[in-house]
């Protein structure tokens, strides 16, 4: 950052160079990562069982992908996280938006959350095994167990931070309470719910494959675990690089969406970094 | 009065501790399913005479070694990245890449590498929590006030000057708050790293003790490393508010 100011002369041979260093730059380290690794694991640099070669890695998630087994995996992966981040989301919005309205909700909330969202909630992973058995239903509660709690923050700030301008306008133009809710709370607080919405998002992720791998039941993170007990390292880093892409196409997703619903909102205009 | 305050607080936990055990006593739920709190605090006091504070030892000594280096590494790495523009530009595609990647996906990974040890958890901690650290610093560093950084060179500040007195400490707050959020990772790989498979530790313990079918140990040791989760985040946000204390 600051080193470069001022020494951008535009037109000079040094300014083109600059430029195509910054368009072929990323590219450049990908490619040159992605080579090393095949090339360490090929010269024999680093033991083939602790980084197997690229091309073998990708020769094995062909062979998954064809044997049906892949797209089976990240269908009930993808599933799972999902169904408990729409729970998620669901209950924690309207967790939040209670809190906000009501003050015994609140007196009640406050000091479970204030609990609860630090503690590290996998740890009630035997408890939901004990209540709830070891398939879908139990992950999915876990998983949305452990992901309410940051959407119920963020729609209680949201609602919390909303110009009081806004809401005493509507009441002056005779507004009911659930109009006001629907046509301007819940607009206004948009933004910072979408947000908490995208910190919860990769929780799911998280702990879906947490679960899967305790658990057992199919899935990205089962089959990964299983790869590691039975020493297969293709497979683990086949896992990897698999789990990888579903996470970064969720996160991605999870972004368009987000510009979308906020077209009408002056933030979309900005890029973001990440 | 402040007492009182505290106490009213805190009752809608009592309320449910109550709760708790009047469902259990009154055979509401099966006592398998629910033991009854008081039962929960016998186990507690047992478990603790039977080493449940080394368990809890050995994984509070993971997590610290782990979760260390990674706010080390991590925030020298972002801070220079975003000091010297060519590396930025050659490490932000990397990091736009693997961000998202699910952190539990490295818990194989290291099973498969290391083994079932410490050594394990520390990685495991260590590479899950280093993105998280990296990117907040980069993204803090990145978004300092260039203004601030103008009148530091204009007043003859050395380069280096610049970066250790003006841009860290003007990235701080926003630093920390990306701690904050990798101490939280660095607890849910912690127990479930043990959950899934270790020797010791506390996440193992509560595996076996809920395997034994001993349920009020294993709520036992659940309540104990929930509360150690909440204090370290209590204990890590009195620390940031002591550090930021000059910017008030």
């Amino acid at each position: 950052m600051a080193r470069t100011l001022g020494n951008d002369t535009p037109g000079t041979a040094g300014h083109s160079a600059r430029r195509a260093f910054e368009t072929f730059g990323p590219y450049l380290t990908i490619s040159l990562l992605l080579i090393a690794w095949e090339l360490a694991s090929r010269l024999e640099l680093v033991i083939a069982f602790l980084l197997p070669p690229l091309s073998v890695v990708i020769v094995r998630i062909a062979t998954d992908f064809a044997s049906g087994q892949l797209p089976m995996d990240i269908a009930i992966t993808l599933y799972r996280t999902l169904v408990a981040f729409a729970l998620a989301a669901i209950v924690g919005v309207s967790i939040g938006i209670l809190i906000s309205r009501n003050a015994t909700v609140r007196w009640f909330f406050d000091p479970l959350i204030s609990i609860g969202l630090p503690m590290p909630k996998i740890a009630l992973l035997p408890v939901f095994m004990l209540w709830f058995g070891l398939f879908d239903l139990s992950k999915i509660l876990m998983v949305a167990f452990s992901a309410s709690f940051q959407i119920i923050i963020a729609t209680w700030a949201a609602t919390q931070s909303i110009e009081k301008e806004l809401i005493w306008s509507a009441q002056s133009l005779g507004a009911s309470r659930r109009e006001i809710l629907r046509e301007v709370i819940l607009p206004a607080a948009m933004p910072q719910i979408l947000t908490g919405l995208q910190i919860a998002l990769p929780i799911c992720l998280i702990v879906v494959l947490i679960t899967e791998m305790i658990m057992g039941g199919q899935g990205l993170g089962d089959s990964m675990l299983r790869s590691a007990r039975y020493v297969d390292s293709p497979g683990v880093f086949a896992g990897i690089v698999e789990i990888g892409i579903v996470g970064f196409c969720v996160i991605r997703a999870m972004e368009v969406i987000r510009r979308r619903l906020l077209v009408w909102h002056q933030e979309t205009r900005e890029e973001t970094t990440v | 009065m402040r007492l009182v305050h505290t106490l009213w607080r805190f009752t809608p936990l009592l309320l449910l501790a109550v709760v708790w055990e009047a469902v259990s006593r009154l055979g509401l739920v099966s006592e398998f399913a629910l033991p009854p709190f008081s039962d929960v605090v016998t186990a507690f006091s047992r478990l603790a005479d039977e080493g449940l504070w080394e368990h809890t030892a050995q994984s509070l000594y993971r997590g610290a070694t782990g979760f260390a280096c990674a706010v080390i590494v991590g925030v020298l790495a972002g801070v220079l990245m975003a000091w010297y523009r060519p590396v930025h530009i050659l490490v932000n595609p990397l990091l736009r890449c693997l961000y998202p990647m699910p952190k539990s996906a490295l818990i194989p990974l290291t099973i498969m590498w290391i083994g079932l040890g410490d050594n394990s958890k520390i990685t495991l901690i260590f590479i899950g929590c280093l993105l998280p650290v990296v990117l907040s610093a980069f993204n803090a560093a990145r978004g300092v006030d260039q203004v601030l950084i103008w009148s530091a060179r204009s007043m003859g500040a050395r380069e280096r000057e610049v970066l250790w007195e003006v841009v860290v400490p003007a990235a701080m707050p926003e630093i920390l708050s990306g701690i904050r959020i990798s101490l939280a990772l660095a607890f849910i790989l912690l127990v479930s790293g043990e959950l899934i498979i270790a020797n010791n530790g506390i996440g193992y313990l509560i595996d076996i003790l809920g395997e034994g079918g001993d349920y009020a140990g294993m709520f036992a040791g659940v309540v104990t490393i929930s509360t150690i989760g909440f204090f370290a985040d209590q204990g890590y946000v009195a620390l940031t508010r002591r550090i930021l204390a000059w910017r008030e």
